[in-house]
């Protein structure tokens, strides 16, 4: 069986995913209205998990497999245009 | 040409690592360090080194900050003393753990309390643990050149592993005597272009790393594994980076140990720092008297020279070990050491005995040594000498 090997120095390549969807874990799901976004990128910015990703248009969407539902984009968006709800 | 000056210690540190053109310095100043990071502050004033000097608010943050350079890549330089090492303790194991090749100068002071500023083993020696390589020179001349071969050893792909040179506090730091300093381009031949070792765990945008992230069971004692046979590699490099320095300065200092008349010495004393040159010459006087005497010194304390001391010391019949600092509740570090690796089980271990003293900077001098070797040896010849370490020189009378 292929081992895998460590390196010289606890050091590590990130990926995404590397330990699970971590999307499970979310109990507010972060839902933008697409009316009121203005794409200045903040929630972009802000996101601790990289989960708001965007497109070449600057329009901006939630991954829901990695996002924890911690609020900050919705805390830092200048024009309220993120709701926190609740996960059925 | 190389250049002659009259130097402190200290100013002989500071001296070679100008020498070695490292890029981030980072100190704060404690007694007896501070005047090494003062003379390269003033070089780096004045142009003659180009250096980042970073004043920091504590040593703390000098291991920080040197750690951080180290991982972006520089070659890195910072010093201290007694409290000063205490209190960067954390990242002295981080420095080590994350295999950074650092250069620490460490002017070996006693630990307070009661404060003390002269020199005493305790702090270089409490760091024995760490994974950091630990030498300690005997002269001012030794000094800067072991901060050069520092650098080489350190940064050997083989080793990787940050080091810390010791000089004793005063007796050394603050004693100027005659030194010779190597040419530059001799240094710059001797030594890998200042920071291109660490290239694969180099800082970069195009190839994002985690660092020193979360190690689970299945993987932690495998790192300290790594650490461990890097240090059981770094005696080769010592050695070679010995032989190498020699070829080019003809200085040769013997790799993990110093010996001096050992090869038909039928006593040979163990020291390590300043005090091995008053053991030296109380040799020659004990030769004088008709005792078979030799000196080994211990460059290195990690990695610990055990092959080498096996082969010098085996067949001795004395070994006498001086120590310069106490593991409390146990006793002399040195001779604990040394002792741990000489035991065979064929009945004709040499006798070890220890002499615990000069703590908090009370002097060893010639006499003082003379007076061990001729006590050992008098028990010795009487049958009456066993393994073991006493005090030396202690005021008994003083105590509660």
């Amino acid at each position: 069986m292929e081992v895998e090997r460590i390196p010289l120095a606890p050091i590590s390549i990130p990926k995404v995913g590397a330990v699970g969807k971590t999307g499970k874990w979310r109990t507010f799901r972060p839902v933008i209205d697409r009316e009121k976004c203005i794409k200045c990128l903040l929630c972009w910015l802000y996101c601790p998990d990289a989960a708001i990703v965007r497109d070449e248009n600057d329009n901006v969407f939630v991954n829901y497999d990695y996002c924890k539902g911690c609020g900050i984009c919705a805390h830092e968006c200048p024009r309220k245009a993120i709701k926190m709800v609740k996960e059925e | 040409m190389s250049t002659y000056k009259v130097l402190t210690g200290n100013y002989a540190v500071a001296y070679g690592v100008k020498l070695c053109k490292p890029q981030v310095i980072a100190a704060y100043p404690i007694t007896p360090q501070t005047s090494i990071v003062e003379k390269l502050s003033e070089f780096v004033e004045k142009g003659e080194l180009k250096a980042k000097m970073l004043r920091v608010e504590s040593e703390h943050s000098a291991m920080a900050a040197v750690i951080g350079a180290a991982i972006a890549g520089a070659r890195t330089f910072t010093a201290t003393s007694s409290q000063g090492l205490l209190y960067m303790h954390e990242g002295v194991w981080m420095a080590a753990g994350a295999r950074l090749p650092i250069v620490m100068a460490i002017v070996t002071r006693a630990i307070f309390p009661p404060w003390s500023i002269w020199t005493d083993h305790g702090d270089l020696l409490d760091q024995r643990d760490t994974g950091w390589m630990i030498c300690m020179a005997e002269d001012n001349q030794e000094v800067i050149d072991m901060i050069i071969q520092a650098y080489k050893i350190a940064e050997d792909e083989r080793v990787l592993l940050p080091i810390m040179v010791g000089l004793d506090a005063f007796i050394l730091s603050h004693t100027a005597t005659p030194i010779e300093i190597p040419d530059e381009d001799l240094v710059d031949s001797y030594l890998p272009r200042p920071g291109e070792t660490l290239s694969y765990l180099k800082i970069s945008f195009d190839n994002p790393l985690t660092y020193y992230n979360l190690a689970f069971p299945d993987s932690y004692m495998e790192f300290r594994y790594q650490i461990h046979e890097a240090m059981n590699r770094a005696k080769r490099v010592i050695e070679e980076a010995d032989e190498k320095y020699h070829k080019l300065t003809g200085r040769k200092y013997g790799g993990l140990v110093d010996t001096y008349r050992c090869n038909d010495a039928e006593v040979v004393i163990v020291s390590m720092g300043a005090s091995t040159g008053d053991t030296k010459e109380a040799a020659d006087k004990l030769r004088d008297e008709g005792y078979k005497v030799g000196v080994l010194r211990l460059r290195f304390i990690r990695p610990f020279p055990e092959e080498k001391l096996k082969e010098i010391l085996s067949n001795k019949k004395l070994v006498i070990v001086i120590d310069r600092a106490i593991s409390l509740g146990k006793g002399g570090i040195l001779y604990t050491e040394v002792a741990s690796v000489l035991h065979k089980n064929d009945g004709r271990t040499p006798i070890i005995r220890g002499y615990l003293t000069g703590l908090g900077g009370r002097d060893i001098t010639v006499s003082d040594i003379i007076k061990m070797v001729r006590k050992a040896t008098s028990l010795f010849e009487k049958g009456e000498l066993t393994h073991g370490w006493e005090w030396f020189k202690l005021r008994k009378e003083v105590v509660m």
